[in-house]
């Protein structure tokens, strides 16, 4: 019989050079309700699908605030994200005691980096089985990172992870070129019309399974220079589904005018 | 003199009976941290339309002796920000080695060095409460000069305490007593500061070292001076105080020329 013999720690290479339990910890990501993340010139925005694991259940966290400038949408286990998010609120919390300003993104991506590449190379560590989407502002605007299990991060323009995420990152992959010159409300419509692609056939977007999170730079002659990080959920979601709905009918119209003429 | 050398420098046993080592101890807590050793005088800074102006002469003393006459005793952190030191000298080479090791892990990240003079200001407001607060404080006042975060032109102290305090002009030292009423006279409104230009500012606080100059005994006539502005930092060093005047000085009765 065939047995893996190099999957036993995070710190044995296989022959072929792989390492299989950071592989298995991007499984765990996989198998996460999907999360999607998307930027343009002034905003970021975070939309996840959130599950509940019985009928009788609440459903399960997937977008944090971290500070209020940044947030982190999850997916894999939500309780390596818990021990994340608590470091990251941490580190913001000491930027701003100790300099009296907000963490840059990157800088606080790169930390979460370093700790997760940190348990790929220690014996009896394991890696972290969960995936982040960390969406912000700083001094030099909006930003979207993607963070993966093996201490991977990317700067990102839009993005998502989680089960069924190729629908979402096909359409998002169609529609780059539109998003960058977006309006914050348009961006987050995009952002629902790319995690509905991810609803398989018998499952839509309710009030009570879908979650945003949109934060950016503050409109002219707002007060202050950031809008500060904002979490939709339940009733607060219902005029962004609407507007979700209205977009799409726009686009059905137009196509049926198409066939018409 | 025999081979050993714990005994060399020493006073000769033959001569002068077995030394006792009791005296080489010292007994009771430490106390070279509750006096700074080599210090520098003033720093004066002043605001300006759309900067920041600030100067420090050029001198570390040992007490009253004139030990070093070529320390620089402003220093540039990024693009912004200026911090003038007075006090203690060592404890000033401490805090720049802190700032340049922050400096260097701000240049790494991908969009350079955004600290700005008001977050330094913060930072080192907590070095110094931290140390204070170990019975061990960085024997120093600190004038931090540049800008805060909306771009507006920022000025703001910290002392060996950890104790913080802005104002449109500022002075460590004796210069508090001297520099202070001079600037506040030559600018006495938040309006006057903020129709000042770079020269004004700039003459004000040459005025001010002249007249530490002339009064302050640790102080030196050597000195530099940096001014903050949107245009970057210009700083120049090994300045000369001009046009000395030193008439005044026999009217002064006390001491010097006339003793009673």
């Amino acid at each position: 019989m065939f047995r893996n013999n190099y999957d036993n720690d995070a710190v044995t290479f296989s022959p072929q050079g792989r390492i299989f339990q950071v592989e298995y910890a991007q499984e765990a990501v996989k198998q996460g309700s999907v999360v999607v993340g998307l930027v343009n010139k002034t905003h970021a925005v975070l939309v996840g699908l959130k599950r509940n694991a019985e009928e009788l259940s609440s459903y399960q966290k997937k977008i944090i605030e971290v500070d209020s400038h940044m947030g982190i949408a999850i997916a894999g286990l939500a309780s390596d994200a818990r021990v994340l998010s608590n470091f990251m609120k941490q580190q913001s919390l000491s930027s701003r005691m100790t300099y009296g300003r907000p963490l840059p993104v990157d800088r606080i991506v790169s930390q979460i980096g370093d700790r997760a590449q940190t348990n790929t190379q220690h014996y009896g560590k394991r890696p972290y089985g969960v995936g982040l989407l960390v969406a912000g502002v700083d001094e030099a605007g909006p930003h979207l990172f993607e963070f993966q299990p093996s201490g991977m991060t990317h700067e990102m323009l839009a993005c998502a992870i989680g089960a069924r995420s190729q629908m979402a990152r096909t359409y998002l992959e169609r529609n780059l070129d539109k998003l960058q010159d977006t309006t914050r409300d348009e961006l987050i419509t995009h952002g629902l019309q790319a995690l509905k692609e991810t609803l398989s056939q018998d499952k839509e977007l309710t009030v009570d399974n879908t979650s945003v999170g949109v934060v950016g730079l503050a409109a002219e002659g707002a007060k202050g220079r950031i809008e500060s990080f904002k979490l939709y959920e339940g009733q607060l979601l219902v005029p962004l589904l609407e507007a979700l709905e209205r977009s799409e009918e726009g686009e059905t119209k137009e196509e049926s005018m198409e066939v018409d003429s | 003199m025999n081979h050993f050398p714990e005994a060399w420098g020493r006073p000769r046993d033959d001569i002068y009976g077995p030394y006792n080592p009791s005296y080489l101890q010292t007994t009771g807590p430490k106390t070279h941290t509750q006096s700074p050793a080599v210090t520098g005088t003033s720093v004066v800074a002043v605001k300006f339309n759309g900067g920041v102006a600030i100067a420090a002469d050029n001198l570390a003393s040992y007490g009253s002796l004139a030990r070093f006459t070529d320390v620089k005793r402003l220093r540039k952190f990024g693009e912004s920000a200026v911090i003038g030191f007075s006090g203690d000298v060592s404890d000033m080479q401490h805090i720049d080695r802190l700032l340049e090791s922050i400096d260097i892990r701000e240049n790494y990240s991908t969009h350079g060095n955004t600290m700005n003079a008001k977050n330094l200001h913060t930072y080192l407001s907590k070095v110094l409460y931290k140390r204070r607060s170990e019975f061990n404080p960085l024997w120093n006042h600190i004038l931090v000069a540049g800008f805060d975060e909306n771009k507006k032109p920022f000025l703001s102290s910290a002392d060996l305490l950890g104790t913080t305090f802005s104002a449109p002009h500022l002075a460590t030292g004796f210069g508090a007593h001297l520099a202070v009423p001079i600037l506040r006279r030559l600018f006495p409104d938040e309006e006057s500061i903020e129709t000042a230009s770079k020269e004004q500012a700039v003459a004000a606080l040459r005025e001010c070292l002249k007249v530490l100059w002339y009064r302050d005994a640790r102080s030196l006539d050597k000195y530099s001076i940096a001014v903050i502005s949107e245009a970057g930092i210009e700083i120049e060093e090994d300045q000369q105080i001009e046009a000395q005047s030193w008439a005044f000085a026999e009217a002064i009765k006390g001491y010097g020329a006339q003793v009673n």
